[in-house]
């Protein structure tokens, strides 16, 4: 009986919903999808190959014109299976400068998928990186960054692999729903098959836009090329060469916390905090 | 008793075989329609077997002495038979023919029967192992029955009491003979390919490959586009039934004669690819069934019997196995030396790239970088992702004329990717050398220019083909050119062979497109260029596939070559059987793994002329043969040899003021 029951719970699998943005190729600058948001969108393909019956959702809130319609099929070609649900994209309407967060915070929380897969930080627009952790406060959802896979779900309970600087995993349960974001650490997105984004429709849902005040008081200005300082490795062997150019630069002083209370943790995180002249 | 027994025997057969023949079309019609004149082409069929094909067949005068002994005499003595021995029109003369015929037919078997004493590898055994028997079936007992009626044999000797059991013998092997060579041809044995070859090349999907009475060039090899307006038109082909049906009749021609593997790069290579073997995958698909009875070479590493498909069932599978992998279809190189090779006329190249394009568009599985390279186009207009800003940084110091300022002149000077590669950079330095020695009034896209979609298409990336194709020609529209001058084939046959179908009524796409050797011998023969006597060692000519075999142009770069005053050591496979440098087609990007690397072996031929210099045509090419480790000679494109031997005029400095440019400036002037 009880396997039974576990068997069903697999079978049933979870709802993800991945928010995808339009990208920006950075020679040449023509829309496209999003590299980070792409591997979102392949993690959630994983998660279904490991879980039928889970259920992906594509979420994009933006305008509607004919360059990020082209931009946001390139998402869509990724699903060249039949039935994974990926034929049709919601596109939560809302003219170019509105902010995203509310319009998405909204949606996902009448529609209340159990995961949330966003990349970390969009190509175009603000590119702040602060989406993900606006819409977990809005939603009040944990959020697990930089993710490398999603090892199983059970129960309710989903077991991620988050990725560490140099090379590191970090084995975490999160309690569902939560929202993920993935960087360069996951693997990188299938490719995008012309057919099936060709076939593949939008759910325009009209939402009330809310424009983005902050956004419209920048200055935006063309990034300037900073020079790059030259990296001199003093080498005396080929074995230290290759760790000059492996290594990243050890981060000095800091602790390592385990097996502390949340609030010795965030006590410390407060004292490092006020040392180094963040919070005043 | 014969004369009773034999108009059963035949009419018995002809019934057969008319059954065959409705079940086996019905076979082909599985497949799309494709607009053919169906009348016309069986009005051409003479001529296409008589000349076309026999043009190839010829080139193995053995086997073409042999087929016509053999083939001729068969249909001459069919048709003899059916009038004698069926309609029983006992005429002397008739049966004397038919004698003539079977004999002929005869002698032509015993030369069948002497290939097959110790075949070569590319030749399928199984059922083509009876073959020269039945042919000598039928020939002996076609001709042993008709010396009655001739009188040669008293007509008695076969009525007589003790003689019936002779006449049974001899009803046996006409019915032999019968069996193997109307029954079979209609129900898949092998005269199948006399029955499906000849339909196949009336309704051939090229009809303009063949010459005509005109003389007609008879090439045809540009890739048929897809319609990608209707969104209902079907992505290239997933399963059999997907291709027209004049493919699958084509597929169905197949002698199984073997020289496409003979001469197959991929195969030679140890990738998983025998186009033989591909053609009759395809013909196992169409009927339904197992790949377990072919009897030829198989892919290599890959044993025959696990594979098996239906009409109507996936070509490649998703998972597992179904009638063919997908390695085996990205190994090809689209060098199409196994089209140029066959005597049935059959497209592999054409089947191959169908396929491709639907793993590629539907299914969005190009293998290795092909993913990448893809990406890349879509996004930097170049395979290397490079900035498109960037085209003509090599030659920032050349003041190369621009298109965009001058609007019009005599050769527009197609770059190509090869732009974007420090090697190809090189050759296209001397190019532009080239032509300031000869002062030709030429100019250059520059960052107008596009890929110009040849490795999309064949990777089977139709859209972005067709993206980058049209972006191309509604550049080329503004501005007005003689022709085209290009270092690059596959820029070459791109431009020329296949963007002509993209144009609109707006602008026609269809350009003068020429090889830059082409260009070079034409220069040199008009007296524009001199060149000093050659100084250097042997040197043997590389003939690109893109150049020669999709383009004809064999004789050009050897001028070229001769007018440097250096005798080309031929290789072995030079010429229309030039083997692939193994850069077509995509195949790097995809990179299947082989046994042995395509360019090394064609090192290794460039190495038995002993020559110290292999002269290239085309950037692949160099790149291929410049990566060939410990090579025993080195490689230079004709443009470098040409721009290394100039003398006189071409002396002067060419790296951007010579008296064209420096007039053309002046008269700017004048009018401002």
């Amino acid at each position: 009986m009880q396997p039974d029951l576990h068997q069903k719970q697999q079978q049933q699998g979870i709802d993800v919903a991945v928010l995808v943005s339009i990208g920006r190729h950075p020679t040449t600058g023509r829309a496209r999808r999003a590299e980070q948001d792409a591997r979102g969108l392949e993690l959630a393909l994983a998660i279904e190959a490991e879980l039928p019956g889970t259920r992906i959702s594509m979420l994009h809130a933006g305008s509607q014109d004919d360059s990020s319609e082209a931009a946001l099929r390139g998402y869509l070609g990724m699903a060249t299976g039949v039935g994974m649900g990926l034929e049709s994209m919601t596109l939560l309407e809302q003219p170019e400068g509105s902010d995203a967060i509310p319009a998405l915070a909204k949606h996902l929380a009448a529609t209340s998928p159990q995961l949330v897969i966003t990349g970390a930080r969009a190509e175009r627009g603000e590119g702040s990186g602060l989406l993900p952790y606006a819409l977990a406060e809005h939603l009040g959802w944990p959020l697990v960054n930089s993710l490398a896979s999603v090892e199983k779900v059970e129960n309710g309970v989903v077991t991620l692999l988050q990725a560490l600087p140099r090379g590191q995993r970090r084995r975490l349960k999160v309690r569902l729903p939560a929202i993920i974001s993935v960087d360069e650490a996951a693997p990188v997105a299938r490719q995008s098959a012309f057919g099936p984004a060709r076939r593949a429709t939008f759910a325009i849902t009209p939402t009330t836009p809310e424009a983005d005040c902050e956004l419209a008081q920048w200055h935006l200005a063309p990034a300037r090329k900073r020079p790059k300082r030259l990296k001199i490795v003093k080498a005396a062997s080929a074995r230290d060469r290759f760790k000059a150019a492996a290594s990243k630069s050890e981060g000095k002083g800091g602790q390592v916390l385990t097996d502390v209370s949340p609030e010795q943790g965030a006590e410390a995180i407060y004292k490092l905090l006020k040392e180094e002249d963040v919070l005043r | 008793m014969l004369e009773t027994l034999l108009p059963i025997l035949i009419f018995t057969a002809l019934a057969l075989a008319a059954i065959g023949a409705v079940r086996r079309i019905r076979l082909w019609r599985q497949g799309r329609p494709s607009r053919v004149n169906l009348f016309k082409g069986l009005v051409a069929l003479p001529r296409r077997y008589l000349v076309d094909l026999h043009h190839v067949v010829g080139r193995d005068k053995m086997i073409s002495n042999t087929h016509v002994a053999t083939a001729g005499g068969f249909v001459a003595a069919a048709v003899l038979m059916i009038l004698v021995h069926g309609l029983g029109i006992a005429n002397p003369l008739l049966g004397g023919l038919l004698l003539l015929a079977s004999a002929s037919m005869f002698v032509g078997s015993l030369f069948v029967a002497r290939r097959r004493l110790n075949p070569p590898a590319r030749l399928s055994k199984g059922p083509w192992m009876r073959l020269p028997k039945s042919l000598m079936a039928f020939s002996i007992g076609v001709f042993l029955i008709t010396l009655p009626t001739v009188g040669l044999l008293p007509e008695g000797l076969l009525e007589g009491g003790s003689s019936w059991l002779l006449a049974l013998v001899l009803a046996g092997v006409v019915a032999w003979g019968l069996g193997e060579m109307f029954f079979g041809m209609t129900w898949g044995g092998p005269m199948k390919h006399a029955f499906a070859g000849a339909l196949h090349l009336a309704f051939h999907r090229r009809a303009e490959r063949f010459s005509t009475k005109k003389g007609g060039a008879g090439r045809s090899t540009g890739l048929k586009a897809l319609n990608l307006e209707d969104e209902a038109a079907p992505l290239g082909v997933e399963k059999p039934a997907d291709f027209t049906w004049n493919q699958l009749l084509g597929f169905d021609a197949c002698v199984q004669c073997g020289r496409c593997e003979a001469v197959c790069p991929a195969f030679a290579a140890g990738q998983p690819l025998n186009p033989k073997k591909l053609i009759q995958d395809m013909v196992v698909g169409m009927a339904g069934g197992s790949d377990a009875g072919y009897a030829g070479s198989p892919y290599p590493g890959k044993p025959v019997g696990e594979h098996a498909g239906t009409p109507h069932g996936p070509i490649v599978a998703l998972e597992g196995k179904a009638l063919v992998d997908a390695d085996t279809l990205w190994s090809c190189t689209t060098c199409r030396a196994c089209v140029e090779e066959c005597p049935m006329m059959i497209e592999h190249v054409d089947a191959i790239v169908d396929m491709r394009r639907y793993l590629t568009l539907e299914r969005g599985k190009t293998p290795n970088k092909g993913a990448e390279v893809l990406d890349n186009l879509i996004a930097t207009d170049n395979p290397g992702g490079f900035d498109p800003g960037s085209r003509l940084n090599w030659a920032a110091d050349l003041n190369l004329p621009l298109m965009a300022d001058l609007k019009q002149v005599d050769v527009l000077l197609w770059l190509g990717d090869g732009a974007f590669d420090m090697r190809n950079q090189r050759t296209l330095r001397a190019l532009v050398k080239v032509l300031r020695a000869a002062e030709v009034d030429f100019a250059v896209l520059g960052t107008e220019e596009r890929d110009s979609g040849d490795v999309a298409r064949r990777l089977g990336d139709e859209a972005t083909f067709q993206s980058l194709a049209k972006r191309n020609i509604a550049t080329l529209s503004q501005y007005q050119f003689l022709q085209i001058v290009t270092c690059d084939p596959h820029s070459f046959h791109v431009l020329g062979n296949e963007y002509g179908e993209l144009g609109g009524p707006d602008f026609n796409a269809n350009y003068k497109v020429r090889h830059h050797s082409t260009f070079i011998a034409e220069l040199f023969e008009a007296g524009r260029l001199t060149f000093a006597p050659w100084k250097g060692g042997s040197v043997t000519y590389h003939d690109p596939c893109y150049l020669g075999r999709y383009n004809g142009e064999y004789e050009a770069p050897r001028n070229v070559l001769k007018a440097l005053g250096i005798e080309v050591k031929e290789m072995e496979r030079s010429g229309y059987r030039s083997r692939c440098c193994g850069g077509g087609g995509g195949a790097p990007i995809t990179d299947i793994p082989g046994e042995r690397r395509i360019p090394d072996m064609r090192m290794n031929d460039v190495k038995e002329t002993g020559a110290e210099l292999v002269a290239v045509g085309c950037p692949q090419c160099t790149a291929m043969l410049e990566g060939v480790v410990d090579a025993s000679a080195e490689v230079r494109d004709i443009a470098e040899l040409v721009a290394d031997a100039l003398v006189g005029r071409s002396a002067d400095d060419v790296s951007g003021a010579s008296r064209r440019t420096t007039a053309s400036t002046t008269a700017e002037e004048v009018i401002v």
